[in-house]
């Protein structure tokens, strides 16, 4: 028996260097820097309106959805990456249902059942998979971060989530090297855009965390 | 795992040679198609394997990820 440390896809992305924690945490950095350059210069422009001339409340109100739609739609985009995919046939579905629960332990597999969302610890944070992505849960709870992944086949939704599964479980960092980090940000960001039957997952992960 | 959900493609024992030879032969053919295969090693831990581990009770195969 062989065994290979490191998620054969990553070759596939060679041009991405292996995530770590503190790559990540940059990673992170980064997407907290960006949400402030889209929030702080509509907020000073609203700002300097009301300071100049309080009648363009108007247009400075304008400015202030503007500074939090964008962070927002960052945050649906996010959300996207688990809601749930049109379903396969009952039969199907049952059976990947089978195999999935046998993957995952007697908590995991009834918050799956309850949210779709398969909750796998990691070293980098709480995880819960979804059939197209996964949500990470980082240490605190406080942010989340939305990988955007899949398995480029006609299955079942659960047989998609197990792979994704599985990938993660064989080596955690090179899941999400492989992975497009849709968005970075706060939990509660997230949480307004996730569908409402997902959210005890992500509050399973925050307790967990 | 397919479209059915999974397909059991062999069973075998580690008495039997016969059975572990077949089982070593569609092994190898889903690795050629391009699957990877894997075995659970412990909770939240897999291991991907490139030879059939004939002492593993289960090995799924797995189609390659990618990012969306």
């Amino acid at each position: 028996m062989s065994t290979a440390p490191v998620l054969p896809e990553t070759a596939a992305v060679y041009w991405r260097p292996r995530l770590d924690p503190a790559r990540l945490r940059r990673r992170e950095l980064g997407w907290t820097l960006s949400t402030f350059a889209h929030t702080i210069p509509f907020l000073a422009v609203a700002a300097l309106m009301l300071y100049l001339e309080p009648l363009s409340f108007p247009v400075a109100a304008i400015a202030i959805v503007h500074a939090w739609g964008i962070p927002a739609l960052y945050a649906n985009r996010g959300a996207c990456v688990v809601r749930p995919r049109p379903r396969a046939d009952d039969g199907s579905e049952r059976t990947a249902l089978g195999l999935l629960g046998d993957l995952l332990g007697h908590e995991a597999r009834e918050l799956h059942a309850r949210t779709g969302l398969a909750l796998e610890r990691g070293g980098l944070g709480v995880w819960l998979v979804g059939e197209a992505g996964a949500l990470l849960v980082r240490p605190g709870g406080r942010r989340v971060d939305c990988w955007c992944v899949k398995v480029d086949a006609d299955l079942p939704s659960a047989d998609r989530t197990a792979h994704l599964l599985l990938a993660l479980r064989e080596d955690e960092a090179g899941f999400a090297t492989v992975a497009n980090l849709a968005f970075s940000g706060g939990t509660w960001r997230l949480r307004h855009r996730l569908p409402k039957p997902m959210r005890p997952a992500l509050a399973a992960a925050r307790a967990i965390s | 795992m397919d479209q059915t959900g999974h397909t059991t493609l062999a069973e075998w024992t580690p008495g039997d040679a016969a059975a572990v030879e077949a089982a070593a032969i569609a092994f190898r053919e889903e690795l050629d198609r391009g699957l990877f295969a894997v075995v659970s090693t412990g909770e939240g831990h897999a291991e991907q394997v490139r030879e059939l581990p004939e002492g593993a009770e289960l090995v799924i195969l797995r189609r390659p990820i990618a990012g969306g």
